[in-house]
């Protein structure tokens, strides 16, 4: 067995609220792709951001080659030949995709003058060993998440980095461009990268990882070959206890339509979009990344200006200028973009989750917030939910990512909405909340609330809906029902194309 | 460790507090005796409020994520506005001063909405950021002013105003001695109250720091951002209106090149060492009185000292900077 290239010892981190990770031994042989699972709030990030030089631990020691090391920022980092390609996109929007690459080590001619050629053809170098068809001088807003996850690598790439932390690479990719990526990592370590895969999918770990280490709560508590344990084994580990099957039953939705869009057409992004969404119904919302589906849902907010088309709810027509008439008519939306346009990270858990609803809780002539109700409201939410925070009045950038997207799915449903639109509900959020998230929407459903699940997990649309639209290019593709609610149809609809029975 | 987070909680709350509590010992041994002499104190007092006034509106205007750099030029504006209005109504009614300056005062606060809602309007209709907006219009109402009187003086005919600008009330005494509270910094107090109830206790207080925090969670949150936004450029303008009001009275003259003159700088400099985020979404009003009490006494402490009024200057800024420096060193 070859030795390490990196080791971590005993490492211990407290943000100064109780450890985050205790104890924590971990090897990693080069040339490796290790798979890293367990759920939010288990410390796999925090382990990630000590190896990148983000955060010092509290305790403990870091090797790379069997030498002891301090990694004292990113800088320190990226000269250890560590790289890490964030959850989060690093990238500057309004440069060039070779100024990204380049970013911070920018190569400079013997004047000092920035050697632009140079970065543009060693960029267009990297780009080509990925086989990416990008220009090194697009600029990064224009990029798809898939491409902007490339440069992102390349930049890897570009400072020859020996190892590859990749931190939940695939949450904004589609089925097709994971694929890529999977035998772009493959073709990686093929060329004696060393690959830390970050990942909460645990059939994509199974399926690309040749290791595979599982915290809870801040230990390791599982350490081998990927070959030798199964998917459900690996959730038990990461949960610490036995699972059931991971969707509730589905319910039966009434015949009432209670929401219905009619030829709604927002040029150049949605055409003539009509479908009716009954009471108590989970009315799936497939596609692509970029098909339109949140944008049907910012249209329905108002935050779309329509040429054409109407909404309508129990029969009436809707004038939805503005999100506050659509909350006014019953309608919620849960964002797809969780901490960009769902929740206010610096507002406690309280003044999240009453944000919207925020008159409800107003009272006397003054219209003064009652607060007692509202703590107490608020309160019934963290225990049905079973939020995990310490006091109603913690900040949210304290909280898990699970923990975020339940508070923010009880902002959405703290209005009462007979509509309720959620846009990729379980994004970032680890397998026992997302359990916990499905029996809150279906409890929903069952309450006779009407759902619109907007989803990029196929597993998710097929295990959740009653229904499935399929969006392509704005257009709706094809409507499923029962039986046909598979895989294969979704992609058919999705792509246009029957997809080849084996890849 | 909830101890340990009640006492963290504790000092982010009360940390302004205590500085300004060490403020007063140390300008108290520095001054002795005259520093915590009554009618010292309330004069302290009294010249805190004028651009106290200002900064509690700055607090809402920052609070929301904006800045407004014209409140200064504003207030040399309305208060012309509001004197010559009242001359015009003394001459008009023949020498009813009440009516006079009833009158003037509202026109003063009704402008001061106005020029406040227009920098609103600017910034959420035009999407023109808010440094330029208020840097243009700080510009536009200077030179108004200016213009209006020759680069003069506007004097009040009206021999109440002056009175009314010096007057006291709640008369009570220490000691020996008789205090009262000046009207400027009644009025200060209680517009401080006012605004701080409507930041911690209402809907618009809660929308303030949603939108100033992230406005795009607040605009997908169903808030109206715009109007929200609006508001607080609006009360602000109502605030500079009435500190401009209450300065005119206290000279019964306005001069066009010198009313107000910097007051904006003073104004966000006292918001911020009271603790409000310079980014917006947090921020609180008594800490801006806090604010505005440690940069008068600081200024006080050092006149009594002797030092001389440009160095003053010097200690102001080392004092913005530090306190902004360990609040941020508290994080």
């Amino acid at each position: 067995m070859p030795d390490a290239i990196l080791r971590v010892e005993n490492i211990v981190k407290d943000f100064g609220s109780g450890p985050v990770l205790k104890d924590v031994n971990l090897e990693v042989r080069p040339g490796e792709i290790l798979g890293i699972i367990g759920e939010n709030g288990a410390g796999k990030s925090t382990l990630m951001k000590i190896l990148a030089g983000i955060h010092q631990p509290t305790a403990g020691k870091v090797y790379v080659d069997g030498k002891a090391v301090r990694i004292a920022d990113p800088i320190a980092a990226r000269a250890l030949k560590i790289s890490l390609v964030p959850q989060e996109f690093n990238l500057i929007r309004d440069l060039p995709v070779y100024n990204n690459v380049f970013l911070g080590a920018e190569l400079r001619k013997r004047s000092g003058v920035l050697d632009k050629e140079s970065m543009k053809a060693r960029t267009r170098e990297l780009l080509a060993q990925l086989n990416v068809a990008l220009d090194p001088e697009a600029r990064i807003e224009g990029l798809s998440a898939a491409e902007k996850q490339m440069v992102e690598i390349c930049k890897a790439l570009a400072f020859d980095s020996r190892v590859l932390i990749m931190d939940e690479p695939t949450t904004m990719l589609t089925k097709f461009e994971i694929e890529i990526l999977f035998r772009l990592t493959r073709k990686l370590r093929s060329e004696g990268m060393t690959i830390l895969y970050i990942s909460h999918k645990l059939k994509e770990v199974k399926h690309l990882c040749d290791r595979v280490v599982v915290l809870r709560d801040g230990e390791l508590v599982h350490d081998g070959p990927t070959a030798e344990v199964s998917i459900v084994e690996m959730a038990q580990k990461m949960v610490g206890r036995e699972l059931g099957s991971i969707f509730p039953v589905k319910g039966k939705p009434g015949d009432e339509v209670v929401f219905e869009a009619r030829g709604v057409t927002v040029p150049g992004v949605l055409e003539d979009i009509s479908f009716q969404l009954r009471k108590g119904e989970i009315l799936g919302l497939a596609g692509l990344v970029g098909a339109g589906r949140t944008e049907l849902a910012e249209t329905v907010l108002g935050l779309r200006l329509r040429s054409a088309g109407t909404f309508l709810k129990d029969g009436r027509e809707l004038d939805l200028r503005e999100p506050a008439d659509a909350v006014a008519a019953g309608i919620s939306y849960l964002s797809e973009d969780r901490q960009g346009a769902g929740i206010i990270t610096t507002f406690s858990v309280t003044r999240n989750v009453t944000l919207v609803s925020l008159g409800e809780y107003c009272r006397s002539f003054f219209r003064l917030i009652d607060k007692r109700t509202e703590k107490s409201k608020v309160q019934g939410y963290v225990d049905s939910f079973r939020i995990k925070t310490d006091s109603l009045d913690r900040r949210l950038e304290n909280l898990s990512g699970g923990n975020q997207q339940k508070v923010s799915l009880a902002k959405a449903i703290d209005t009462s909405p007979s509509v309720l639109i959620v846009d990729e509900p379980t994004r970032g959020v680890d397998v026992s909340a997302k359990h916990e998230i499905y029996v809150f929407i279906n409890e929903l459903a069952r309450k006779g609330i009407s759902c619109l699940l907007i989803s990029s997990e196929l597993e998710e649309i097929i295990g959740m809906c009653d229904r499935v639209l399929v969006m392509r290019d704005g257009r709706i593709a094809g409507t499923l029902e029962g039986d046909r609610i598979t895989e294969e149809q979704i992609m058919y609809h999705a792509t246009g194309v029957q997809e080849e029975a084996a890849s | 460790m909830s101890a340990t987070t009640a006492k963290k909680i504790d000092l982010e709350k009360y940390g302004a507090l205590i500085a300004l509590g060490a403020l007063f010992v140390l300008a108290s041994i520095i001054g002795w005796p005259y520093f915590i002499r009554p009618e010292n104190l309330v004069n302290v007092m009294r010249q805190s409020s004028y651009t106290g006034i200002i900064a509690l509106g700055m607090t809402f205007v920052i609070i929301s994520g904006g800045i407004d750099l014209s409140v200064g030029a504003v207030a040399a504006f309305v208060a012309s506005c509001g004197v010559l209005f009242m001359n015009w109504v003394l001459q008009a009614t023949g020498g009813n001063e009440v009516l006079a300056i009833l009158g003037g005062v509202s026109v003063m606060i009704a402008l001061g909405f106005v020029t406040g809602a227009l920098n609103g309007l600017l910034i959420t209709k035009g999407k023109i950021v808010p440094f330029i907006v208020t840097l243009g219009t700080m510009s536009i109402f200077r030179y108004l002013s200016l213009q209006m009187a020759n680069a003069g003086e506007f004097a009040s005919q009206s021999q109440l105003y002056g009175t009314f600008g010096m007057s006291k009330i709640f008369e009570f005494t220490v000691g020996d001695q008789a205090v009262s509270l000046p009207v400027p910094v009644f009025t200060m107090l209680a517009l401080a109250a006012i605004l701080a109830f409507l930041l911690d206790n209402t809907r618009y207080g809660r929308y303030l720091c949603a939108v100033g925090s992230n406005a795009r969670v607040a605009q997908y949150s169903a808030v109206r951002i715009d109007r929200v936004r609006f508001w607080a450029y609006a009360i602000n303008g109502m605030c500079v209106g009435a500190s401009a009001a209450l300065l005119a009275a206290r000279f019964n003259t306005v001069s066009t090149p010198n009313f107000g003159l910097g007051s904006e700088l003073d104004a966000i400099a006292a918001t911020i060492i009271g603790g409000t985020a310079m980014a917006g979404g947090r921020g609180s009003i008594w800490g801006t009185i806090i604010g505005v009490f440690m940069l008068q006494f600081i200024q006080n402490m050092l006149n009594m000292a002797g030092l001389s009024p440009y160095l003053q200057g010097v200690v102001k800024g080392i004092v913005i900077i530090g306190s902004v420096y360990i609040q941020k060193q508290r994080q």
